[in-house]
Order: C-alpha cells, then structure tokens, then sequence
C-alpha cells in the first residue's frame, strides 16, 4: 500500500518535472535566440558587413537610450504616445459599448447604419489622418480622433454581434420574471458578454497604438510616433529603432495588463 | 367551486413570415382550477410551448381571450411562474443570486420572501451549494435551482415546458417526483408540456391530447387513482396507469393515422 503510494508520486513529480524542464528550455531558446541576433548585429555592423550609418548597431542604441533618457525627452515621447493611446482606447470601448447597446436596444436602427459601418470599418485609415490634420489641425485631439477612427468601428460590429447571439432563452427567462427590457441588457446581456468585451478590448489596444503612430507620422511635434520619422527624415537611426523597440515593449505591456485583467475575471466566468 | 383560476375561451394564435401565416393553435378553450395540474401531450409542433407562452403573456393573443381569476390576463396580478427546457442558470451568479434573480427583477427581495427562499434550498438539499456556481452542480440540482428561482416568487400558476427533457432518464424520475410532491404541498395549479405520456399521466389531474398543427384539443382525459394521496411515483405503479397511458396513446396514434 506504502510502495504503490510512494511511486505514484514519484510518477507524479516525475510528470511535474519534465513540464517544468520543458518551459525552462523554451524560455531559454527564447532568449538565445535574441541574443544571438543582438551578437550578429553588433558584430556585422563593427566588422563593417553591414553599414552601421543605415542599420546602427545595438551599442549606439543603448547609448542613445541612456543619453535620451538622462535629458528626460525619451520618458516625454513615451508619455505622450501612452497618454494618446489610452484617452483613445477608453474613447473606442467606452464609444463601442454605448453603440452596440443603442443598436442592440434598437435593430432598425442598426440594419439601417450597418452597410455605412462595414464600409468605414473595411476603409483604411491610414487614408483618413491627412483629412482629419486638416480639419482638426495638428495637434493631440487629431492623433487620439485617428486612434479612435482605427478601432472603434470594427469594434462596434464585434461588440453588437456578441450582444445579438446572447442566448434567447435566456432573455426569454428574465421576460417569464417579468424583467424589463434595460433588466435584459443588465442582467444577461452585458454579463455574458464579458468575456467578448475583454477580447475586444485585446485587439483595441493595439490598434489604437497603430492609430496613434499614424497620427504622429503626420501631425505630431512630440511622441515616438514623432520620433521615428524625424529620426528617419534625419538620418537619426538609432532614434527610429530606438522608437519602434520601445514601441514594441509598450504594446508587449498593454496586452500583457490586458492578458492578468482577463484571467482574473475569468475566475468569475 | 367558483371561477377558474385560468379559463381558455376560443384561443387561436398564428405568427406571420415574408413567405406565409402559420396557425399554431386552433379554438382553444379549456379550464384550469385551483390546485389542479394539467398536462399537454401532442406531436411536436402542435403548438404546446406557444400556449404556455400565451398564458405567461410573452406572446399577444390572434383572437379569442385567457381569463385568470376572471379577469383578462393583461389586468390580472396573479404571479406565474414558468419553467423552460433548460434550467437556463447564469452561468456568472452563485447558485443563491441565481435563486434571488426573481426577486431581484421584481424588487421582493425582503425578508421573507427571502427566508421562504432559504428554506427551499435547504428542503431540496442545496443549502450546501449555495455559494457554488452552477457549472459544478449535477443536471438535476440545477434543475431544482431553476425550480426554486420560480417558486421563491411564489407563483400561483406554474407553466412547466418539458422541464425535464435535458435530464436522464434515472435523474428525471427523481426530479419530476421531487417537484411534484413540491407542487402538490404547495396547492400549485400547473400547467405541463411534455412529450413522455408516463411523465404526463403521473403527475396530472387531467391530460389534454392536442392535435397535429394547427393544434386543437382532441380529447380531455381525467385522471384518477384510487389513492388520492399519490405521487408521481405511486401513480406510476398504480394499476389504473397502464389504461390511460394506452388510452392517450390512442389518442395521439389516431391523429398520426389521420395524416399519413
């Protein structure tokens, strides 16, 4: 009785061990993998291979990092990109729930607005930040309208398909308790939809990052959007990579956020 | 014996599409009293689920007219409850804001509806799984929950749609005998839709046979035992049960001759 106990943990802490081993070498992968790109683009650039002038070279980037950051201008650019990219995000979800209940709540009214929306969402936007500069002018309401115009309609149709397919049985329910249409919407609606909305919510951030840079490419005297093509307008490479890899870690950290907010409300779903 | 407390007078009910007008139920007309239960049989599409909907007011009348307590069904305070297929639990609320979602929409939630609440969940074993949520509970506890989210507003009328087809078999004995005895103590008057004859019969003072759509009422059969203090269960052993289960049977056998 002992001995079958014993080894069936030990199989079991066997189990756990190869899991574990296994996460430990793809992690380590990962990082090799990125060093080694990091060793070959110094290497390459320093032994003249490539031109350091066009593609820099990790050590100028790290100096211009260090240099950017002890003026406070690179804390300042990425202030601003963040700061447009969440005024924008709350727009287009706070924007995206208040439409697709108004369309939900009233489906004439969305069959009659759907063909506009479709075509606005299937549009690129990058098209629209040239008008919108010159009917706002050049400043941060241009680059957060343009933020907005990239995600909210896709997220508007999202959004309202996840309200209609709510179980009708369910709604149905809450009629047979003699609950009020807005008690529908509250009580099953919106809740059943959490899961939805946080999806959603995943992708938005990223495309408002997206509208955000568009912005800032065209209209913008601050922000790394600002940044990179400046930097590429003035043969300031580091600037550029420097921009677009911190552009990269924000958008890493934004889903990430996203990613801990979802699973500790999947606890309750 | 007064006014019924539910009366049916010449109900039809159609529902319109782009392509046609489909008759579901035709003329009709019957009477449910004080603490008595009724089951519906009938092939599917015969318009069972539309007359329970009529009756709880989600669906509005083609011609005819429901009375309760004599009175139109529009002006009438008395509480329905109605049990669908699936027990159709939020899957995000605990079991007890499962069982309070009732009361909640109807703002009863005082004392003692509240209480009246808590002793259901205790007679029916679920005052243990009241903080659970309803994915860790069997098909047939949350089919009491569901039971229980009806009763807490305590309905005078009860509209039962096969409320135990999703169940298995061994399951739905259990749950239909424990919800019977629940209706019966309680004096509930209750309407069932079901396809299972033998469910019909054990539970009902009367089994009302409809017809094919349009759906009409083919035959009204009372049902009686000798034991007046039966249960579903009990019902099912009777010695009478084999006669009507044959005789409603018939009835519906009938119906599908008539149309092959």
């Amino acid at each position: 009785m002992m001995k079958t106990k014993t080894s069936v943990k030990n199989a079991q802490t066997e189990y756990v061990r190869k899991i574990k081993r296994r996460q430990f070498l793809i992690r380590v992968y990962q990082i090799l993998i990125f060093i080694t790109f990091l060793f070959l683009w110094e290497y390459t650039a320093k032994h003249g291979i490539i031109n350091d002038f066009i593609f820099c070279c990790p050590s100028k980037l790290f100096a211009t990092f260090v240099s950017m950051l002890k003026d406070g201008s690179l804390l300042h650019h990425i202030g601003i990109t963040l700061y447009e990219t969440l005024i924008g995000f709350v727009i287009v979800i706070l924007g995206s729930l208040g439409m697709a209940t108004l369309f939900w709540w009233n489906q004439t009214l969305s069959k009659v607005l759907e063909p506009y929306l479709v075509i606005l969402n299937a549009l690129p936007k990058s098209a629209l930040a040239p008008v919108l500069i010159v009917w706002l002018g050049a400043n941060k309401t241009t680059i957060i309208v343009c933020a907005c115009s990239v995600a909210i309609f896709g997220s508007i149709l999202n959004l309202y398909t996840g309200f209609i397919s709510v179980d009708a049985d369910k709604i149905k329910l809450i009629k047979t308790l003699k609950g009020s249409r807005f008690q529908c919407l509250k009580l099953v609606v919106l809740p059943s939809n959490v899961p939805n909305i946080i999806s959603i919510m995943k992708v938005n951030i990223g495309l408002c990052l997206v509208g955000v840079v568009i912005g800032e490419f065209l209209a913008a005297r601050e922000g790394l959007g600002y940044l990179i093509i400046y930097g590429s307008q003035t043969f300031k490479m580091s600037n550029v990579l420097l921009s677009i890899l911190i552009l990269c870690v924000i958008a890493m950290l934004l889903y990430t956020l996203l990613q801990h907010i979802e699973k500790k409300l999947a606890e309750y779903f | 014996m007064g006014i019924p407390l539910l009366e049916f007078f010449n109900v039809n009910y159609s529902y319109h599409t782009i392509s046609c007008e489909t008759q579901t139920l035709k003329d009709i007309s019957f009477n449910l009293n004080k603490n008595e239960f009724i089951s519906f049989v009938g092939p599917s599409g015969c318009g069972k689920t539309t007359l329970l909907n009529l009756t709880a007011g989600l669906l509005p009348l083609s011609s005819g007219a429901i009375r309760i307590n004599g009175k139109p069904r529009e002006e009438s305070d008395v509480n329905i409850g109605y049990m669908l297929q699936k027990d159709h639990l939020l899957e995000w609320r605990t079991i007890y804001r499962n069982l309070t979602l009732g009361l909640e929409i109807q703002k009863k939630k005082d004392a003692s509806h509240i209480e009246m609440m808590e002793d259901l969940l205790k007679t029916y074993g679920l005052w243990d799984f009241r903080n659970a949520y309803p994915r860790q509970l069997s098909g047939g506890m949350r089919q009491r929950a569901a039971l229980i989210r009806t009763l807490a507003l305590s309905p005078e009328i009860l509209l039962l749609d096969e409320p135990f087809s999703a169940l298995d078999y061994q399951t739905r004995l259990n749950v239909s005998n424990d919800i019977g005895s629940i209706i019966k103590e309680k004096g509930i008057s209750t309407l069932l839709v079901t396809h299972d004859l033998a469910e019909a019969i054990s539970m009902a003072d009367k089994v009302i046979v409809l017809s094919k759509r349009p759906g009409t009422i083919k035959s009204i059969i009372p049902i009686e035992f000798g034991d007046n203090r039966r249960t579903p269960e009990s019902a099912r052993n009777a010695p009478e049960f084999n006669k009507y289960y044959n005789q409603i049977w018939e009835a519906i056998h009938d119906e599908n001759e008539d149309f092959s």
